[in-house]
C-alpha cells in the first residue's frame, strides 16, 4: 500500500461528511456573520446596539439568570435520580431508568405542552387546589419565568444524568469499602468520598446543561407566553416579527463566541460520549 | 455493596424527581379527554372528540406522513455519512482526529437558534437557484435535519467502534483483506447495533425537530411538530393533548419493553 493511495482512501471515507457540513453549515454560518455586519447597513452598528439597547440587555440578563437557576436545579435533581439509577436495587434501577429515558425520548414540544397541562390556570394543579378549596383564584404558574424554569429543568435533567451516572459508575468500590472500614458513617462517606469523586461528571453535566439552556427556544416560547423572552426567542422575533435580520445575526454571532470561549476553557471536562448515555 | 445502597433521604429525593419527570406526561392524559374546546381538566363527562379531530382533520395525517418521509431520508443521509466518517477515523486514526470529530459535532454544540438561523440562510440561498430543495420544501427540511442529527449519529457510531477489538481488524489485514472487505465483512458487522441505534435516534430526532423547522418552513412543509406548534401558540387546541398522549404511550411502551428485556437478560446468566 503506497502512502498516496492510503491518503486518498482515508479521504474517501472522511471527506463526504466534512464536505457536507462545510457546505451546509459552515459556509451558511459565514453568511450569517456577514448579515450581522451588512444589515441594514454596513458597519458594526448592530454590535453597538447590542451593547446599548436596554431591551437586548434585559433579555441577556434574564437569560443568564434563568440559565444559572436552571443549571443548579437540574444538577441537584439529576444527582438524586442518577444515584438510584446507578446504585439502587435492581427494581429501583429499572424504575429510575424508565423515568429518565421516557422523557428523554419525548419531544420538547410535547413536554412543554405537558407542563402547560400541569401549570396553566385550568391545569391539573390549579384545578386540584381549587376543588380542594385551598385557593380561590388560580396561581400564576405558567406564562411566566417560573414556568420557563420548571419546563427547562424538566427538559435538561436527562442530559445531566448521563455524565453524572457515568462518573458514579467509574468509582472504585474499594475506596468506599476502605472509608467504611475506617469507620466513616454513611453520610460522611457520601459527602466526603462519593460526591468529590463525581466532581468531573458534575462539571461536565453543568457545562452541557448551561450551554443547552443558553440556546433554549421552544420551552421559553411556550411556557413563558411571550412575557419572559430569552435570547433565542429574541432572535426568532427579530427575524420573523420585526424583521431586523442584522440584530438577529449579531446575537447569533455573540452566542457562538460566548459558547466557544466557555467550551475552550472547560475543554478537559467534555466527553462527547456522555451526551447520549 | 450495602454501604452504597441509596438511603431513605436519597430515595425520597429520587422519588420526587421521578414524579417531577413523569407528571407532565401524565397530566396530558385527562386534558385529552376534556369535552371543552380549550385546555382544561374534564369535570364529570369525558369526550373522545379530540381524538376524533385527529382523524377528521386531514392536516394531522398529512403532517405525520411528511414527518415520516423527512425522518427516513434525513436519518439515512446522517447514518451513511456518520458511518463512513466513523470508519475513516477508526481505521486510519488520522493525526487530527480530535479536531475532525470536534468539527463534525459543531451543530450539536452551537445553540439551536444559531443553527436555525444558519440553515435559514442556506435555504433562502438555495431557493434562489431551484424550486426543489430550499425554503419551505420537504427536501430542504430533510437536508437541514440531516445537518442537525449527524453529530448524534457520529457519537453513537464512534462509541460502538471504540468497543471493537482492533486485533480482529489486524488479523483480517494480515490475511490480505482489502479496505472494502475489512469495512463490510469485519468492522460493520461488529458495529451493526451501533449503526441501527444511530439510525433510530436520528429518525426520532428528525421526527420531533422543531427549532430549525420553524425557521425554514411556512405553509407547505408542515411537519407534525410544526403543526403542533401552530396549535400551541395562541388558543391551545386540546387535539395537541390527544396526539401527545399517542406519542407518549408509544414511547413509554417501546422503552419499558426494552428496559425490561435488557434487565432480565442482564440478571439471568448469573
Amino acid at each position: 500500500m503506497t502512502g498516496k493511495s492510503a491518503t486518498s482512501r482515508k479521504m474517501l471515507l472522511l471527506a463526504p461528511l466534512l464536505l457536507f457540513l462545510g457546505l451546509a453549515y459552515v459556509v451558511p454560518f459565514l453568511g450569517v456573520v456577514r448579515w450581522s455586519f451588512t444589515l441594514p447597513e454596513p458597519g458594526v452598528g448592530q454590535y453597538r446596539a447590542l451593547l446599548t439597547d436596554p431591551l437586548v440587555q434585559s433579555v441577556f440578563a434574564r437569560t443568564l439568570r434563568i440559565c444559572l437557576v436552571v443549571t443548579a436545579a437540574t444538577l441537584v435533581m439529576a444527582y438524586a435520580i442518577a444515584y438510584v439509577w446507578v446504585r439502587g436495587s435492581s427494581v429501583q434501577r429499572m424504575l429510575a431508568e424508565f423515568c429518565i429515558l421516557v422523557p428523554f425520548w419525548i419531544s420538547v414540544l410535547t413536554r412543554a405542552f405537558g407542563w402547560l397541562a400541569m401549570l396553566s390556570n385550568r391545569g391539573l394543579i390549579n384545578t386540584w387546589l381549587q376543588s380542594a378549596g385551598i385557593i380561590s383564584e388560580p396561581l400564576a404558574l405558567a406564562r411566566n419565568e417560573l414556568g420557563v424554569i420548571i419546563g427547562m429543568t424538566h427538559f435538561l435533567i436527562p442530559f445531566a444524568v448521563f455524565p453524572i451516572a457515568s462518573a458514579m459508575r467509574s468509582i472504585d468500590e474499594r475506596v468506599l469499602l476502605a472509608a467504611r472500614g475506617m469507620g466513616a458513617s454513611r453520610i460522611r462517606i457520601f459527602w466526603t468520598v462519593f460526591v468529590p469523586l463525581t466532581y468531573g461528571g458534575l462539571i461536565g453535566a453543568a457545562l452541557i446543561v448551561f450551554v443547552f439552556a443558553l440556546g433554549f427556544f421552544v420551552t421559553p416560547a411556550i411556557l413563558g407566553g411571550g412575557r419572559s423572552v430569552m435570547v433565542a426567542e429574541l432572535v426568532y422575533l427579530r427575524i420573523f416579527q420585526s424583521p431586523d435580520w442584522g440584530l438577529g445575526a449579531a446575537i447569533s454571532v455573540v452566542l457562538v463566541l460566548f459558547i466557544g470561549v466557555l467550551l475552550a476553557l472547560m475543554r478537559r471536562f467534555i466527553k462527547p460520549a456522555h451526551l447520549v448515555g | 455493596m450495602p454501604s452504597s445502597r441509596p438511603g431513605p433521604v436519597l430515595l425520597i429525593a429520587a422519588t420526587a424527581v421521578a414524579l417531577f419527570l413523569l407528571m407532565p406526561l401524565i397530566a396530558v392524559v385527562p386534558v385529552s379527554f376534556t369535552p371543552a374546546r380549550f385546555l382544561s381538566m374534564p369535570s364529570g363527562t369525558l369526550s373522545l372528540r379530540h381524538y376524533q379531530a385527529l382523524i377528521d382533520n386531514p392536516a394531522w395525517g398529512q403532517s405525520i406522513l411528511l414527518s415520516l418521509r423527512i425522518g427516513i431520508l434525513s436519518s439515512a443521509i446522517a447514518t451513511a455519512l456518520a458511518t463512513m466518517f466513523g470508519l475513516g477515523i477508526w481505521m486510519f486514526q488520522p493525526r487530527f482526529a480530535a479536531v475532525l470529530i470536534g468539527f463534525v459535532l459543531l451543530p450539536l454544540v452551537v445553540p439551536p437558534v444559531v443553527s436555525a438561523m444558519t440553515l435559514y440562510f442556506l435555504m433562502t440561498t438555495l431557493s434562489a437557484f431551484n424550486n426543489w430543495i430550499g425554503y419551505d420544501t420537504w427536501l430542504g427540511v430533510a437536508l437541514a435535519h440531516a445537518v442537525m442529527i449527524t453529530p448524534f449519529a457520529v457519537v453513537l457510531i464512534l462509541v460502538a467502534l471504540y468497543q471493537v477489538d482492533r486485533r480482529i481488524d489486524l488479523a483480517a489485514r494480515g490475511l490480505g483483506a482489502n479496505l472494502a472487505t475489512r469495512a463490510f465483512r469485519i468492522i460493520i458487522p461488529n458495529i451493526k447495533f451501533g449503526i441501527a441505534t444511530a439510525a433510530l435516534l436520528s429518525f426520532v430526532l428528525s421526527w420531533e425537530e422543531i427549532g430549525v423547522t420553524l425557521f425554514i418552513t411556512s405553509v407547505n412543509a408542515i411537519t407534525l411538530p410544526r403543526l403542533m406548534w401552530m396549535g400551541l401558540r395562541d388558543n391551545i387546541d386540546p387535539a395537541i393533548a390527544a396526539i401527545s398522549v399517542l406519542l407518549i404511550v408509544i414511547t413509554a411502551v417501546i422503552l419499558g419493553f426494552r428496559i425490561f428485556i435488557e434487565r432480565r437478560g442482564a440478571s439471568e446468566p448469573q
